[in-house]
């Protein structure tokens, strides 16, 4: 996903330091009435907001806040996070509520967007909004909870005016101020009074030992109702008067385009409304899904194939394997000599990876609602991972200035990493639809199951050539680790953070190999294709996590040593890393007996802040892999919501797990994506699922990620056990084509 | 002009006979807890009863569906569904839940006919409603815990 995407001298705050300095003062917190309701953090011009410098910048988003409390004594909290699932939305609120003092029945969450300076992700450093590289929390752990606590101590000062007592003699519980003498209010009853206040500039957080909310493990997400009964809507959901649907027709191969198009034949269609050109292709306009659907059928399309990606996969990944033996093109990590180590080795051993392309494969398809509505702004309903970015290429596709666009950010059906892309690829094929209809009727474009597969932007294929050398004892004293594949920041507005020629998500995990050698380098080289590629769900990590932690049991077997004991000696120097694998290790009885049948693997990686270490336990029936177990520990600083985070623990393994057992995205020769649906491409069904036991590393560090590291160590892990159960080592992924 | 029976209540449903069930429960009668994952019924996010069968409703013609009546997750009730999603919310089950209709559809409907399931029902029963989330694990105690309250 979106992991420390920000261009320029930002580079240099990637990486946990980017999550431990995020500051209290780089945001800012105002206050104002609005009608009869409190609301914090909005941009007004108050004295903490003059200051900044920048004061006559009006927001885009009028309605920016953190906090609102109204009259009838509802909380709305503004998240600056989108949620796709994986509970942004209930982490911020959390911290909230466990400032402010209110109950979930009267609290709401809503997306944010439109105030980069109230939104910007903390964590990147601000300067834009996002969610991503796991950060939500981590960007979220002061703002909001100052936000909490600055709407309580002025709704204290308020009461405290009213009833003439001391605003420390107050107490704010529940949605309710007390008084020393039992006199009551709601927050709703003193939001207005409130909002009259003075801003205060340095409230207190309430210290770890009063926490009730963060790291209670009873709390379950606030929004899980809407998610059982129907009624949580998507962006597939929104209903407008008129509301027309669109379906996309794109170029059957990467990097062509429509040189002419014949239409009248779909315009025949009952319920066609139009088919007009958009960024990419075309989009087929009907009164509802299945119009379109039944127009797109018949319209002709002839594609300019001069600049289209021709390459099949297969012909990709031997490319590769071929530029993997040569020297890389550029170092992202090189202590020591490993190439003059390796020459003197006892012993060398070498293996080569390769990672096929995978998609993200949400179970909400793609899709964005434009409606120019009767003020002329344009509002656009989407899964608005990077909401900033895409409301400026909204405008620009709209020729309107910014200000004239206002986005709503919905929940989404999964994500993944895909809804957040530069060139804003849904967002603006739909302002453009809808402006080629004139403006006539609100559209959603929707994108059906294979527009979505089809679609490009996968995680990219790779290919790693790992080496490492071991001397007479059995000790490593040297690791290459040559890695082959695309940019997934070149080529977009984010190209400015790559360094030196090193894109961070290529070799991120791999370069930060935490295991004591002497002699270790990772070399990029970055091959030029036309697929499209993004971030996938732990990003690099994805394929560094298995190459490095396959790799090194590899080795623990050429030295004849305990994966765990051995690793815990080369991890001395991380203790994170050292109790999160001693946890595992123990609640797996690693050292124990295992039941018959059943064989073990290991792995540990670091990834966005957070390290997990997982134990997996199957059984293998010729080629079927069959997980039964694993067992997984997580250090990610303080746990803001524990049942949260296991839950994503759980479907991270679940993800991680489905990928390297069956996902593959291919291109066949001629450049043709063969995969257009799930009875080809193959994510984790529930037959397939393991028991999972999650456990958490106590700490009392700043949050960090947890939406996406349990995902790298599962296919190690496995891919581990599956070797102690046959004594075959799986290079190729899919286990599906590595495992045959 | 085709009527539908959804939820107990008539609808005049004015669509071609071979448009999907699904987009006419979504699109025409505007009952969108029915969601779009696939369209040919690999993903079971547009699971539906008919007549109290588990159906995939993208692969189901409107014009098949004549007298039969429809339930939606919006009109979804009894006992078993009850149970369903009682033991969803206990158990925190849902992720992003755009699956979690078809997924508690799915689950209902196999209480209905097998009210204490063992995992291998589970599996045969619920094998054809992905969850992208994977959130399966409790997925499966849901299931269990819900065959428990039925008990009950």
């Amino acid at each position: 996903m979106l992991n420390q995407r920000i261009p320029g001298k930002l580079a240099a705050i990637m990486g946990t330091a980017a999550q431990a300095e995020t500051s209290r003062r780089n945001f800012l917190i105002g206050a104002a009435a609005a009608g009869s309701a409190l609301v914090i953090g909005f941009r007004a011009s108050t004295p903490a907001l003059a200051s900044d410098g920048n004061a006559e910048e009006a927001p885009i988003n009028p309605l920016s806040a953190y906090v609102t409390i109204d009259e009838d004594n509802t909380i709305t909290v503004h998240s600056a996070h989108f949620d796709m699932g994986q509970g942004a939305y209930h982490g911020v609120a959390t911290l909230v509520k466990q400032e402010l003092g209110c109950s979930w029945q009267q609290m709401a969450v809503i997306g944010a967007a439109g105030n980069v300076k109230l939104y910007g992700n903390l964590a990147w450093g601000g300067f834009a909004q996002g969610t991503g590289g796991s950060t939500a929390m981590a960007s979220s752990w002061d703002r909001y909870r100052t936000a909490g606590a600055t709407a309580r101590e002025m709704l204290k000062a308020a009461a405290a005016n009213e009833w003439g007592v001391a605003s420390t003699n107050i107490v704010a519980e529940a949605g309710t101020l007390t008084g020393p003498g039992g006199q009551q209010a709601t927050y709703g009853d003193m939001a207005a009074k409130a909002a009259e206040m003075p801003v205060p500039t340095d409230v207190a957080l309430k210290p770890a030992e009063a926490w009730t909310e963060i790291g209670n493990e009873k709390t379950l997400r606030f929004d899980r109702a809407g998610k059982t009964d129907g009624t949580q809507d998507f962006t597939i959901d929104v209903k407008l008067p008129g509301l027309l649907t669109a379906v996309p027709i794109h170029p059957p191969k990467f990097g062509a385009t429509v040189a002419s198009f014949d239409a009248e034949e779909a315009k025949q269609v009952k319920g066609v409304v139009d088919v007009v050109q958009t960024p990419r292709g075309l989009a087929v306009v009907g009164e509802h899904m299945w119009a379109a659907i039944k127009g797109r059928e018949l319209v002709t399309v002839e594609w300019d194939e001069s600049g289209a990606e021709t390459r099949g996969s297969e012909a990709i990944l031997a490319e590769y394997r071929a530029q993997s033996t040569e020297a890389p093109t550029v170092m992202a990590r090189n202590d020591g000599n490993a190439e003059e180590a390796l020459a003197g080795a006892d012993r060398v051993v070498e293996a080569t990876y390769e990672f096929p392309f995978l998609a993200h494969a949400a179970l909400e398809p793609l899709n964005a609602v434009v409606h120019r509505n009767e003020d002329g702004i344009i509002e656009v309903w989407g899964g608005h991972q990077i909401p900033d970015i895409y409301q400026m290429a909204s405008a620009q596709v709209a020729d309107v200035d910014p200000s004239q666009v206002r986005m709503h950010v919905m929940k989404s059906g999964g994500g993944f990493g895909r809804r957040a892309v530069a060139d804003a690829d849904v967002i603006v094929e739909t302002v453009a639809a809808a402006k080629a209809l004139g403006w006539r009727a609100p559209v959603r474009m929707q994108w059906t199951r294979e527009d979505d597969m089809t679609a490009g932007r996968y995680r990219p294929a790779y290919v790693h050539r790992v080496r490492a050398g071991l001397d007479a004892n059995g000790n490593i004293i040297a690791w290459d680790n040559h890695i082959v594949g695309q940019s997934i920041l070149g080529g977009t507005p984010f190209e400015g953070m790559i360094q030196d020629g090193v894109d961070a998500t290529s070799v991120e995990g791999s370069n930060t190999l935490p295991y004591a050698i002497p002699n270790l380098s990772v070399g990029l080289t970055t091959t030029d294709v036309k697929v499209p590629v993004l971030w996938w769900r732990a990003v690099g990590s994805t394929h560094t996590a298995y190459a490095t932690e396959a790799f090194f049991d590899e080795l623990a077997t050429a030295a004849g040593k305990d994966p765990v004991e051995w690793r815990m000696e080369l991890i001395k120097d991380h203790p994170r890393h050292s109790e999160t694998l001693k946890l595992v290790a123990e609640k797996a009885d690693w050292s124990g007996p295992v039941p018959e049948g059943r064989f073990r693997g290991v792995s540990l990686h670091e990834s966005f802040g957070s390290v997990v270490a997982q134990i997996a336990e199957v059984s293998v029936d010729g080629t079927d892999v069959r997980v039964h177990k694993v067992w997984c520990a997580v250090d990610c600083g303080t746990a803001i919501n524990p049942d949260t985070i296991k839950a994503q623990m759980e479907g991270g393994i679940g993800f991680g797990l489905g990928s390297i057992l069956s996902e593959e995205l291919t291109l066949a020769d001629g450049g043709e994506v063969e995969q257009g649906n799930y009875d080809s491409y193959l994510p984790l069904r529930i037959d397939q699922m393991p028991e999972i036991e999650v456990h958490i590393v106590p700490s009392d560090n700043p949050p960090t990620g947890v939406g996406e590291p349990g995902t790298p160590p599962i296919g190690p892990a496995v891919a581990n056990a599956v070797f102690a159960a046959t004594g075959k080592r799986i290079y190729n992924l899919p286990f599906a084509k590595g495992f045959a | 002009m085709l009527k539908l029976n959804i939820n107990g209540k008539d609808h005049e449903i004015d669509a071609d006979p071979d448009m999907p069930l699904m987009w006419a429960i979504r699109d025409l009668a505007g009952l969108t807890g029915t969601k779009f994952g696939c369209g040919l019924a690999m993903c079971g996010a547009c699971t539906v009863h008919v007549d109290g069968f588990p159906m995939r409703s993208c692969q189901f013609a409107v014009g098949d569906v004549g007298e039969s009546r429809v339930t939606t997750i919006e009109g979804v009730n009894g006992a078993a569904a009850t149970a369903v999603q009682a033991a969803w919310v206990d158990l925190d089950v849902p992720q992003c839940g755009y699956c979690q209709s078809g997924q508690i559809m799915s689950a209902a409907a196999l209480l209905s006919e097998t009210p204490n399931p063992t995992d291998d029902d589970i599996d045969a029963a619920m094998s054809g409603n992905l969850c992208r989330c994977a959130t399966y694990h409790r997925i499966r105690a849901a299931i269990h815990d819900a065959a428990r309250r039925l008990e009950a």
